[in-house]
């Protein structure tokens, strides 16, 4: 099985857009902050880790400032959510067109144009076993993308601050009476998503598939936003959906790797239609959603 | 003379033209249970609130054992060794009682989950540190809050009307902790608009009214009617005795309805059984939070049962089970929720828009269209014949006192002439003057035929206007009493219930 | 949060003299931003700012071209303003404009000979179901399953874009195209008639703006309208009410679905006159932008439609006569949105400072 080697070799690095796009959008909305803005945030990371790594100044500086860029983008959402108190529906929405439009903008010059990926790193033993091997040889990002995930679990789940971010998102009125400043928690619980907006959108356009095209997050953002849904809000399960993306939107690859003669348009829709049928599956169940919901989720805070 | 433990000088605070606080004066001694009281609105809160730096004041002074201070944020406040219990729980309900409390006191888990239980013993106050928030009952919630104030050491413990959220059974044993806490050297802030608690509990009482101080007394001095008259400043206002009637037809029945909300933290309802007459009020006492908002969901029409239940609510001689808002409004009914903003009214809407919004069927929209005219009429009609405050129908829902939104949406739904009238909590946060206004026209329903089933915490109302009672109790409804056979303490022992005792 | 001992005060009563001038303020300052992104480009602003402003509305033949690029963007904006009032948040009009698109095309790519003055209104007709279909997915979902219509709409925008790739290069392609992905060239009866001579305005622009007054005596005098607003407004109270939650998701989804598929029909069949990936270049995403920009009121969103075409047009001259990208439009669009949005921050609050010395 070609196939299936080669999906289990690949997902991991195919999830990682959708992974920490959504790890970082978990914070936020953990926080009570729904920033709608994430495709416009990666799009700018992902101009901007490209431009920087093709002009040479390496991945290290390329990611830092995809980082950089994106959590600059989320504070302008963050000023017009939190301190004007803006619908952050329409304000997501508009920082998202914004993001976008700054990335076709910077990317102009770019198009069509390539860098070098990265190098991939073996874990020793594991990588020599047949068929699952693959999964254990992957680049940096990769594994650190992984770290980030039970860091940002146990912050979670384990220390004041993800008690702290907790609270703010329950209940913010309440979690100022004990003389938590919420805004600036979620200002920097936004920031944060933008962060790691950008690092997504960068892994995307310079390591996943290294060629600069307009619009080439293609949606992803999008998913990343549905995933912390299909997640209820837990970091582990949005791990494995965001796998299951990675995997999905390699079946196009597979199947020609094999032969499979499906209609491209159809499998390129993949993604998307199964992005309709799970969040339809997850939402119906409402008790879930209630029990592992955020409370005041978008609902602007007026101290 | 030794140093008070809290002096106050010359505080004031205003919200854009609301005056809440004028140069109030007030000192507390230390070791003593002092009593703030005022009726709704006559700025208790926001006193509390700038003591605690919640919110900064204005204007004026205040000084912590005899040293100027000026907290600005709670922080702070606890530094210094002041502690506040709130009104409305600041406690996070998916978090766990002992998550709750490292939130502001630092420490391991499991120093804490010890302290908790120690704290538990000494005062009565015990509760499961592991438990989640919303798995608790009201009287549970009220005890971690008072465990998290004690846990920082505090000197002065502000409590914010404690005894609203409690059955009165329960009322004697938070006394009792508030006794060993004075005893221990804890001053306590007691706010309330309630005379004899203050009288059975507080050494001192400042009386506020419209946002200043209008007398500082010792309460076991004075009888009730003294402190009502410095509260209100007149006397208290009296109902016309409520004459007996004989009931009408059947309005409203549930016959042992079970329903579990959708809300996984909403309390279930079960067996609950209730007939309403024409001619007729019955009131619902008991806590909220003890199936009252799901009841009231249920007899609304905004949460509905599946067809094949439809006969399990009877409404005006109709199986409505199944039925939806407006359909059950179509049959005769009208209601007043409890929540006035964003549910009985839209904030953002004028008082003429927020009348269409169960106004329309009385003439108001005329082949699908808006009929204004008529809008405007129905909204001044409303306007002065229930006394509404506004500077005019064009004003934001948002900008109305609550007392005034009150009577403006309970105007609305009596000017659709209902044969069945249900209103939640009919005077929460109204000041007397329109709670009594409100009463009269409950009682008038009543007297013209109506059957008028009212929800509220007042067991004083709910004996002032009721002819009947019943308690709801973790999701029970108790047998039906008659008012005249009864006193307030036989409606008391049902707020217990069996679920409450157990876990004293 | 105060910056400066400055904080926000809630109005009592929105401010309606301001909610005219926001918009207004924030194309100022969208320009003065734009500005500075011009000068580091190293464009000349003033000159960029002239071609994309002031020149498109100083010739009748270039005015003429931004009544046609107005149209689709006013019919969409107006559908889905009504929904964005009722709070469902429709972002995939992109997606139900390619639909109409896809929908009108099919009468003249299997009946490429067809002829006849109803062929051009069935196409209209045709095009309005297509983006009513497209829009029913979201409703079922958000009615039925409870699903965010905000991410559904969106991803069936992203599936219409490979449908419409799909048609082109397999079976709709024109098979004398010289292998390009697109459809037949429509014959003249499937093409909607000219209503301003000399120039290509069309038929549609009056359609425009009839729907643009069904759009106001349905969301200002109508008791649907005041319902749909009242469950954006405060859904508990449209509970309370008893108006209808699903009525009002599938009303929101229907209107904007319809109106995207309108204009997808009117631009195939109007200034394009054949199917063709271009066609997909971004209404439905601009619409958003109107919408919200003309403040979700059927008037302001008259002018907020021309702004946006305006926009349009000069971005394409900017783009001739001073090398401007085009995506430097998408900047300002987006730019502009974000200004608007702080803008009317002012609407519902007062600025006020804080007495000296007090921190919150």
């Amino acid at each position: 099985m070609i196939g299936l080697s080669f999906v289990l070799s690949g997902m991991l690095a195919a999830a990682m857009p959708f992974l920490l796009a959504a790890l970082g959008e978990l914070v936020a909305e953990r926080a009570g902050v729904l920033n709608l803005g994430i495709e416009g945030m990666m799009a700018l990371g992902a101009v901007t880790g490209f431009v920087i790594i093709f002009h040479g100044f390496g991945h290290a500086t390329g990611f830092l400032g995809a980082g950089l860029a994106g959590a600059a983008l989320s504070l302008l959402f963050a000023w017009l959510a939190l301190s004007l108190r803006a619908n952050q529906v329409a304000a997501g929405l508009a920082i998202g067109i914004f993001g976008q439009g700054l990335s076709a903008l910077f990317g102009k010059s770019y198009e069509s144009m390539t860098v070098a990926g990265l190098p991939k790193l073996q874990l020793p033993l594991l990588a020599d076993l047949p068929v699952v091997g693959g999964m254990f040889t992957q680049d940096i990002v990769v594994w650190l993308g992984i770290a980030a995930t039970l860091a940002i679990w146990a912050v979670l789940r384990m220390t004041k601050l993800g008690l702290i971010i907790r609270a703010v998102g329950e209940n913010p009125t309440a979690a100022r009476a004990l003389g938590y400043p919420v805004i600036a928690v979620r200002y920097c619980a936004v920031m944060f998503g933008g962060l790691m907006a950008g690092l997504a959108g960068a892994y995307a356009a310079t390591v996943y598939t290294p060629l600069w095209a307009d619009g080439m997050i293609a949606g992803r953002g999008w998913i990343a936003l549905a995933l912390v849904v299909f997640g209820t809000w837990m970091v582990g399960r949005l791990f494995f959906g965001a796998i299951l993306f990675g995997a999905v939107s390699l079946a196009q690859l597979a199947a020609q790797a094999n032969g499979v003669n499906l209609n491209s348009q159809l499998l390129a829709s993949l993604p998307y239609i199964v992005t309709i049928v799970v969040l339809g599956l997850i939402s119906s169940n409402k008790k879930l959603l209630k029990r592992n919901g955020v409370a005041s989720l978008g609902v602007p805070f007026d101290p | 003379m030794p140093v008070p433990l809290l002096s106050i000088r010359g505080l004031s605070k205003s919200y854009g033209a609301v005056h809440a606080n004028r140069g109030i004066d007030l000192t507390v001694e230390k070791g003593s249970i002092h009593a703030i009281l005022g009726e709704n609105g006559a700025g208790k809160s926001t006193l509390m609130k700038l003591i605690y730096g919640v919110e900064s004041p204005d204007a004026g002074q205040v000084s912590w054992q005899g040293k100027p201070v000026r907290p600005t944020s709670p922080a702070e406040a606890r530094k210094l060794g002041i502690g506040m219990v709130f009104q409305h729980f600041s406690l996070f309900e998916t978090l766990t009682v002992v998550e709750n409390i490292s939130l502001i006191v630092p420490g391991r888990t499991a120093a804490l989950v010890t302290r908790i239980r120690d704290l538990g013993r000494e005062y009565g106050l015990e509760v499961d540190p592991r438990a989640h928030v919303h798995s608790l009952s009201v009287g549970e919630r009220q005890r971690v809050e008072i465990i998290r104030c004690l846990m920082t050491d505090p000197d002065l413990l502000i409590l914010d009307e404690p005894t609203s959220v409690l059955p009165q059974q329960s009322v004697a044993r938070l006394f009792d902790t508030l006794r060993r806490l004075r005893d221990r050297g804890v001053s306590i802030l007691f706010i309330s608009h309630k005379l004899e608690e203050i009288r059975a509990i507080c050494d001192h009482a400042t009386i506020l009214r419209d946002g200043a101080v209008t007398g500082t007394v010792d309460p076991r001095d004075h009888d009730a009617t003294d402190l009502a008259t410095m509260m209100i400043g007149r006397d208290m206002p009296a109902l016309p005795p409520a004459t007996a009637h004989k009931p009408g037809k059947v309005a409203l029945e549930l016959a042992g309805l079970d329903h579990t909300p959708d809300d996984p933290f909403g309390q279930p309802l079960s067996k609950v059984a209730l007939r309403l007459h024409q001619g007729e009020v019955l009131g619902i006492a008991g806590v909220s939070g003890n199936g009252q908002a799901e009841l009231a969901r249920l007899i609304s029409g905004e949460v509905t049962l599946p067809d094949h239940r439809a006969a399990e609510v009877l409404m005006l001689g109709q199986a409505a089970g199944d039925l939806g808002a407006a359909a059950r409004r179509a049959l005769g009914f009208a209601f007043v929720p409890e929540e006035r903003l964003g549910r009985g009214a839209v904030p953002e809407m004028s008082l003429a828009d927020n009348t269409l919004l169960t106004a329309h069927r009385a003439g108001l929209v005329r082949r699908g269209m808006i009929d204004r005219a008529r809008e405007a009429q129905f909204t001044a009609t409303c306007i002065r014949d229930f006394d509404v405050r506004t500077p005019g129908p064009r004003t934001e829902a948002g900008a109305l006192s609550g007392g005034n939104l009150q009577k403006f949406i309970v105007g609305r739904e009596i000017m659709l002439a209902p044969r069945l009238l249900f209103v939640s909590q009919p005077t929460w946060g109204v000041d007397i003057g329109a709670a009594t206004a409100i009463r009269r026209r409950l009682v008038a329903m009543r007297d013209a035929g109506a059957a008028v089933l009212i929800i509220s915490e007042e067991i004083e109302e709910l004996f002032e206007i009721c002819d009947r009672v019943q308690v709801l109790n973790a999701g029970r409804l108790s047998p039906s009493m008659k008012v005249r056979d009864i006193r307030v303490e036989d409606v008391g022992r049902h707020m217990i219930g069996a679920a409450e005792g157990g876990a004293a | 949060m105060n910056l400066a001992g400055y904080r926000l005060a809630r109005r009592d009563k929105a401010s309606r003299k301001l909610a005219v001038v926001a918009p207004v303020v924030a194309l100022l300052l969208s320009i003065a931003l734009n500005f500075a992104l011009y000068m580091a480009m190293g464009k000349n602003p003033v000159a960029v700012f002239q071609a994309m402003l002031i020149e498109p509305v100083i010739s009748w033949p270039a005015f003429s071209e931004v009544l046609l690029k107005m149209t689709p963007l006013l019919l969409i904006a107006q559908g889905l303003a009504a929904g964005f009032r009722a709070k469902v948040i429709n972002i995939g009009a992109e997606g139900q404009f390619i639909l109409g698109a896809i929908f009108a095309s099919a009468v003249p790519v299997w009946f490429p000979q067809i002829s006849g003055l109803w062929v051009w209104p069935l196409m209209i007709v045709l095009g309005g179901i297509g983006g009513m279909l497209w829009a029913v997915v979201p409703a079922i979902w958000r009615v039925r399953l409870n699903a965010s219509e905000i991410l559904v709409t969106l991803m069936m925008s992203l599936i219409a874009a490979q449908l419409l790739n799909f048609l082109l290069v397999g079976p709709w392609k024109d098979p004398m195209g010289f292998n390009f992905p697109q459809s037949v060239i429509f014959p003249l009866d499937a093409t909607l008639p000219l209503i301003l001579p000399g120039t290509r305005v069309n038929v549609a622009l009056a359609i425009a703006l009839i729907w643009s007054v069904a759009c106001w005596v349905y969301l200002q005098r109508s008791f649907q309208g005041y319902q749909l607003m009242v469950g954006g407004l405060a859904p508990q109270a449209a509970g309370y009410a008893g108006y209808s939650q699903s009525r009002a998701v599938w009303m929101s989804l229907l209107i904007g679905g319809l109106a995207a598929g309108l204009a997808g029909a009117s631009e195939v069949a109007g200034p394009v006159g054949q199917l063709q990936r271009s066609i997909a270049s971004g209404y439905g995403y601009s619409a958003i932008i109107v919408a919200y920009l003309g403040g979700l009121h059927p008037v302001g969103i008259v002018f907020s439609s021309l702004l946006i075409a305006i926009l349009y047009i000069g971005g394409d001259n900017a783009m001739v006569s001073a090398g401007l990208p085009v995506a430097a439009v998408r900047v300002f669009q987006g730019s502009l949105l974000v200004c608007y949005l702080a803008a009317i921050t002012l609407v519902r609050y007062r600025v006020i400072r804080e007495p000296k010395g007090i921190r919150a």
